[in-house]
């Protein structure tokens, strides 16, 4: 087993401070875990020389200090816990569940949407309209529920400060994909709540995308001033393997939230979760369940 | 003391010797492109070698001094003026109270770096005073000058020395056309071989989309890759790959037609396949080149670019013991 899983792993020297490492050329939940499994460990044993560990989807990158570490020690550790980590019996993560509340079809990313129709493949139709239309839903509500009613993995923090992709928890024939705009737009409005590939994401920051936009959250990710009481000193909230679950909010609850975001007052809903690959597995949507039973039985 | 900005020129930013630690969040290490002129200039002046400084992108900013102080402006050759009167670059000279400091527009390289003696006094942001405008982080109000800000100057330490000039053998040679030293590698096993070998064949020229964020390519054959069935997550394009984080220097060639060559202020991750990386050592180089000026790239091995950090280190040696 520990071999069929590791053979997939692929070393790149990128220059001469970061070492790239593909698990998986595919989008996978074991090459996911395999990302997050072997960077939290780098992280704990402290190595000198290591600058920054950065977990991706499938694949994750170490900068290092040459003069400190070789990269072939660098491999040669990242070998070892690669082997690690094929070779545990219990596949679990220490991890969180939060839940994002989200206005889906908003007057800003409608808005937005409107202004770039020229830079997507269905001029005709809203993002929402074409994203349900080709993943076989026959309204935008039943797009809707599907996004909002399944769990999402964080797999990967970043594009620009603290914008998470996230990868949904159901079988991949289930699994929501959409193509990004033809062209990227120049405008996305803050905090819009969006895909593209199979990657659900929220833009931190105002700017730039090509992700179709589904809708806002109210709540803040991202805290450059260091004003809002849930956002730690590092200034980004989600951090690779939190596990996210969308809930649809209407524009009354919007204002709300918002309006307490303003005044640094949102308290997001948050319950601490150990993850078991193997358990999810075996039977996805129960445990779909489960993670919604943790967060809202207190 | 403070210095009013009148004029804030293409992209003047405060910088200093970056952030790090904190790319797993989609924050890029920031930091003057050129490392090395940043550092000559506050070591000219007696400041601590990551004090920070302004850069100054093409065309500089004119700042009025409300107080005397000792300047120094090192990298890309853009006259200094004080009242109109020209200044050398690579040496320590003094901006009288109430007087104007203007630039020339650039003749060789494209960024200069101005140190004032103490160095610019806004707040750490995760360990560094750089600009970082994607997330409206650090520097001044998280992003480039603008006119009417006035910046605040951290109190002189009486070391700076008038006249105190870079040898000549530590001034930067400039050019209109550069060599970048490649290390090959990450995704170019999905380019075509005789795509590969073009790419290191053919001069490529510089487009006008060159910023912090990372210098776009053109003028080049557009690369060509291997047939496949798209792997799951990835997109349709050829060029795409399951989002991944992008090296600081990575190469990137979104459809295969305008390579980017990421810089300080990178994204830290996404979907395009990356065909190498730009070494350590000639980072510093790229963050020099103008728009239009054209680049060969050069592959060489990983021993080749550690060999070339250990000059380049040599350099910065160098720069600490002038006298």
């Amino acid at each position: 087993m520990s071999n069929e899983m590791t053979a997939t792993t692929r070393y790149s020297q990128a220059g001469d401070e970061f070492l790239f490492v593909e698990l998986n050329e595919e989008m996978t939940l074991e090459a996911f875990f395999r990302s997050i499994s072997i960077t939290q460990r780098l992280r704990d044993m402290a190595l000198p020389g290591i600058i920054e560990i950065c977990p991706a989807n499938a694949s994750y990158q170490v900068r290092y200090n040459p003069d400190v570490i070789s990269a072939g020690q660098l491999q040669e550790t990242l070998e070892g816990l690669d082997r690690d980590v094929a070779a545990q019996q219990v596949r679990t993560l220490e991890t969180r569940v939060i839940e994002v509340p989200v206005l889906y079809n908003d007057p800003w990313t409608h808005e937005t949407l409107m202004r770039f129709r020229d830079h997507h493949q269905d001029p005709s139709a809203t993002d929402l309209e074409y994203a349900a239309r080709i993943n076989g839903y026959d309204s935008v509500d039943a797009f809707i529920e599907a996004h909002s009613a399944t769990p999402w993995f964080v797999s990967m923090v970043g594009f620009v400060a603290g914008l998470p992709f996230m990868y949904q928890m159901v079988p991949r024939e289930r699994q929501i994909q959409v193509p990004k705009y033809l062209r990227p737009r120049t405008d996305t409005p803050k905090q819009t709540v969006g895909i593209g590939g199979c990657f659900s994401v929220i833009y931190s920051v105002r700017g730039a995308g090509g992700y179709q936009m589904f809708g806002v959250t109210p709540m803040p990710i991202y805290d450059p001033e260091g004003d809002q009481p849930h956002i730690d000193d590092s200034m980004i909230f989600f951090r690779p393997g939190d596990i996210v679950k969308h809930r649809a909010i209407d524009r009354e609850e919007y204002d709300a939230l918002l309006s307490a975001a303003e005044k640094g007052d949102f308290k997001p809903r948050v319950a601490s979760f150990t993850f078991d690959l193997d358990a999810f597995s075996q039977d996805p949507d129960g445990y779909a369940r489960r993670v919604k039973e943790v967060l809202y039985e207190h | 003391m403070s210095i009013e900005v009148i004029k804030p020129g293409l992209a003047s930013s405060i910088q200093d010797k970056g952030r790090e630690g904190k790319y797993h969040l989609g924050i890029p290490p920031s930091g003057g492109m050129d490392q090395r002129s940043l550092i000559a200039a506050n070591l000219l002046l007696g400041n601590p070698e990551g004090a920070a400084v302004i850069e100054c992108a093409l065309m500089g900013p004119e700042l009025r001094f409300n107080e005397a102080r000792k300047v120094a402006a090192c990298g890309a050759e853009m006259t200094p003026r004080v009242n109109g009167e020209a200044k050398p670059l690579n040496e320590v000279f003094e901006v009288p109270a109430g007087a104007t400091l203007s630039f020339d527009f650039v003749k060789a390289g494209a960024r200069l770096y101005l140190a004032i003696e103490g160095g610019i006094d806004v707040p750490e942001r995760l360990g560094s005073r750089s600009t970082y405008t994607l997330g409206s982080l650090g520097g001044l109000n998280g992003r480039t000058l603008q006119a009417g800000d006035v910046l605040h100057i951290l109190p002189a330490h009486g070391h700076a020395t008038l006249g105190r000039c870079l040898p000549d053998s530590l001034v930067p040679m400039f050019s209109k056309h550069y060599q970048l030293r490649v290390v090959p590698g990450l995704y170019d096993h999905r380019l075509m071989p005789e795509s590969h070998k073009r790419f290191y064949e053919e001069d490529w020229s510089v487009a006008s989309e060159a910023d912090r964020i990372g210098y776009r390519m053109k003028g080049g054959t557009p690369l060509s890759f291997v047939e496949r069935e798209p792997p799951f997550g990835a997109g349709d394009d050829p060029s795409n790959i399951v989002d991944a984080c992008y090296p600081i220097g990575s190469i990137q060639v979104p459809s295969g037609s305008e390579p980017i060559i990421l810089h300080r202020d990178a994204v830290s991750g996404g979907g395009y396949a990356m065909i190498g990386t730009v070494i350590s050592a000639d980072m510093d180089t790229v963050g020099q080149i103008q728009p239009h000026q054209k680049v060969r790239f050069v592959a060489v091995t990983l021993e080749d670019a550690l060999a070339a950090r250990a000059r380049y280190q040599q350099d910065l040696e160098q720069l600490r013991q002038m006298p």
